[in-house]
């Protein structure tokens, strides 16, 4: 068991977010907004698509050493799963679900005459004997089955579910299970489980995305390439926060020299264009990186400090925004009755804060906290672009588009590496940017009433 | 008026200051001219001699802050401090790592980027305003519903595949308009047409949405129902009174990144090649080249502050219950 660095802050982060849910759980004011979040079909169903991504990610971020295994190489326990993804390269660029090599090459054949034509991949369509006829019945036939075997599987998991329900509550949530918004969840559930049964019961026999120019099967780094996303979503906040809650609640309630000090710091920050700043920062920690080769001994380790170091810059460019919004909100709440109540009272000034000030502001933490994930995921791939995003070995949806790119002027055109780019940043992002519509609705109280 | 606007320009110095050292200390502290040049000269087999001879052509040879070996004011001004990082506030940029004169580049690519940019900013604002007008018009109608879901699925989009997909589609395949490049003089407009079109398209999710909770909140107001109740239609109220009312946020939200426009768009000037301020910065970016991010990083810091100063005279002029002391 290897645990790196942003391995050990996501489980943090989990566990934080399970405690603080745990010491929420039953007290009344959280009650309606959340109550308001469940009642929503669309948030409901976006939470379960954010969610398997997350099991995606989470699984991603257990890693190891294998045991047979000789050299230095980490892998996580989603690689360990899939394995035969991982290993099966080609030699270049193949189509999906191709059974030969994208480009003409000179093979040799049995008998030893050579030939111009389409070399056959050493793993994609493997177990078909003659590729011409017998490749598309093979695909269609092995992708229904697939789909098939899905929905058996999402069957069994919904009978399971109706049966637990049955023995466990009563008649109250039983009609809550056959709601609206538990339809639109199975709904997800469903396209999601069949999906992706098919999809990993396709990958065994053939590159369902193609492969990319060294011959790597591009569905494994589209998936590979969701924990990057979620990292940087989730970590990049989590590194924040403490800032601008700190910041902001203090220039609001002290006004005076300690709100002069922290406007002065945030706008100095705003006033440098962002990306600017990330690539001193990160031109900065290659030079690090370089003359301090013997810390990071093996790749993943190297890019995985990258990774937590790019999160904590695009951190300390992002937090002003929130800063902002928090300093304007204690301003404001720092003249309600209540807070000068407690000062009357003669309640400690720490304890105000504490005890009065933090609990209010908390619904726009949680807000700007959903509404930046989605942005700091687009933000990713354009940082790779300019490539002072993540390391170039990381698995991420911006280097697959980068990679991609130069192949755009290629007659006929490699579409497969952006297409599957593509479709998983889309999924993630608008299931992100939909739930974050919901928490905000919800939360939001100008925005409860309309 | 005028006393606020020169306190504010007071005020502007010290924020330039600390920009000004903060870049110091990035690019000079925490990574040392030493670094540097072994970056440029390649990371290994790099002699000390080389690296001197690197320092010493460009200047990097002196003592960061203060120079004991020297005379008199010398102690001051012969150190790197001094020679790069103050001349930035008279706009002296000094000369790149790669011997170009950075203040002459600066001036003849912002032109490319603003031709870039303003038109982009104009087009978009348009099309984004009428967007959400029109969401505003038929509201709680599937017209508006529609329109949401519309906005949400374009913002969920990267700007890249925008990019990608304009560039593959319309100027591939179509050949309406070359795929990238850059003219002189009106020639340019053929190369331009694209990439604003893609530039507007990408910001249409977000801003119309952004506009529409904007449009929202005033029709809900008071002095709406009242202009209904005397019976203006629909479109009189949005057009004469909603909108009016709604620019303010807008207006002012808009003048912020005014002066800024001049920094043009990374992405878009290096996807399309055209020569403007932000492919020369990331073609600094890409080169190490120091001596431009460290100029690019004061113009823009000086082009906000810029920006926060005329947003804050825009609230008087279209705003009058705003009042500057």
């Amino acid at each position: 068991m290897v645990v790196l660095w942003t391995d050990a802050l996501i489980f943090i982060l989990c566990f934080g977010v399970l405690g603080i849910a745990f010491f929420l759980r039953g007290k009344e004011h959280i009650k309606r907004p959340l109550q308001k979040i469940v009642h929503s079909k669309v948030g409901m169903a976006s939470l379960v698509a954010l969610l398997f991504f997350v099991l995606i990610g989470l699984l991603d971020s257990v890693h190891f050493k294998p045991a047979n295994n000789k050299s230095n190489e980490i892998i996580s326990l989603l690689d360990y799963w899939a394995t035969p993804l991982r290993e099966h390269g080609e030699k270049t660029y193949s189509a999906p679900f191709a059974a030969t090599l994208f480009s003409k090459e000179m093979m040799t054949l049995a008998d030893g005459t050579t030939q111009w034509g389409y070399p056959r991949l050493d793993f994609g369509g493997r177990h078909l004997d003659d590729p011409e006829t017998q490749h598309l019945p093979d695909v269609l036939k092995k992708t229904v089955y697939g789909l098939a075997q899905g929905v058996c599987l999402f069957g069994i998991i919904m009978l399971c579910c109706l049966g637990i329900r049955r023995i466990w509550q009563g008649e109250k949530r039983q009609a809550f299970f056959l709601s609206a918004t538990a339809k639109s969840v199975w709904a997800v559930v469903f396209i999601i489980v069949p999906l992706s049964y098919a999809l990993i019961y396709l990958s065994a026999y053939y590159h369902v995305f193609g492969t990319d120019k060294v011959g790597e099967d591009v569905f494994y780094q589209a998936v590979k390439s969701i924990r990057t996303g979620l990292v940087l979503g989730t970590l990049t906040t989590l590194i924040m926060l403490p800032m601008a809650i700190i910041f902001g609640i203090l220039a609001g309630f002290f006004r005076g020299w300690v709100d002069d000090v922290i406007q002065y710091i945030y706008t100095t920050l705003n006033a440098i264009p962002s990306v600017l700043l990330i690539a001193a920062s990160i031109l900065m920690v290659q030079v690090y990186m370089a003359n301090h080769e013997q810390d990071f001994t093996s790749v993943i380790v190297r890019a995985d400090m990258r990774l937590l170091f790019l999160c904590l810059i695009l951190g300390v460019t992002n937090w002003t925004g929130l800063c902002r919004l928090l300093r304007a909100e204690t301003l404001k709440l720092r003249e309600m009755e209540y807070v000068q109540a407690a000062q009357a009272l003669g309640v400690k000034q720490s304890m105000i804060l504490l005890r009065h000030i933090l609990p209010n502001v908390m619904h726009i933490v949680l807000i700007s906290v959903v509404l930046d994930f989605s942005s700091l995921v687009l933000a990713e791939a354009v940082l790779s672009y300019i490539n002072i995003g993540v390391d170039p070995t990381t698995y991420s949806w911006g280097n697959m588009i980068n990679g991609a790119r130069l192949e755009m002027a290629r007659e006929p055109i490699v579409w497969w590496s952006l297409s599957a780019a593509f479709v998983f940043m889309f999924a993630l992002v608008l299931a992100a940017n939909l739930f974050a519509d919901t928490v905000q609705d919800a939360f939001d109280p100008r925005r409860s009433g309309g | 008026m005028i006393h606020y606007i020169i306190r504010r320009f007071l005020y502007a110095f010290p924020l330039l200051m600390g920009v000004n050292i903060l870049t110091f200390v990035l690019f000079f502290i925490v990574n040392s001219p030493d670094d540097m040049a072994r970056m440029q000269l390649g990371q290994k087999h790099v002699t000390e001699q080389a690296v001197s001879n690197w320092k010493q052509q460009h200047g990097y040879d002196e003592p960061l802050l203060w120079n004991a070996n020297a005379q008199g004011e010398e102690k001051i001004t012969r150190t790197i401090f001094y020679q790069k990082s103050v001349g930035l506030f008279l706009f002296r940029f000094g000369v790149s790592d790669s011997g170009r004169n950075i203040g002459a580049d600066i001036q003849e690519r912002m032109w490319p980027s603003l031709a870039l940019a303003l038109p982009t900013l104009c087009v978009g604002l348009l099309i984004d305003i009428s967007f959400a007008l029109m969401m505003v018009l038929f509201r709680s109608s599937y017209l508006e519903h529609a329109g949401i879901v519309l906005c949400v699925i374009l913002m969920s989009i990267s700007s890249l595949f925008y990019i990608i997909g304009g560039q593959f589609f319309i100027a591939k395949l179509l050949r309406l308009v070359p795929i990238s490049g850059y003219d002189d003089g009106l020639a340019a407009i053929k190369f331009l047409i694209l990439p604003v079109l893609i530039g507007v398209f990408s910001g249409v999710g977000s801003s119309a949405r952004w506009y529409r909770t904007l449009f929202m909140e005033e029709v809900e107001k008071d002095y709406v129902r009242t202009a209904r109740a005397k019976g203006l239609t629909e479109t009189q109220t949005l057009f004469r009174h909603v909108l009016r009312n709604a620019l303010i946020p807008i207006l002012t939200g808009v003048v912020v990144i005014l002066p800024l426009l001049f920094m043009g768009s990374l992405i878009m000037e290096s996807f399309f090649s055209i020569p403007g301020l932000g492919s020369y910065t990331i073609d600094a970016i890409n080169s190490q080249d120091f001596a431009i991010v460290r100029a690019m990083v004061f113009l823009g810091s000086v082009l906000y502050v810029v920006g926060l100063l005329l947003t804050d005279i825009s609230y008087t002029l279209v705003d009058p219950r705003v009042r500057l002391s």
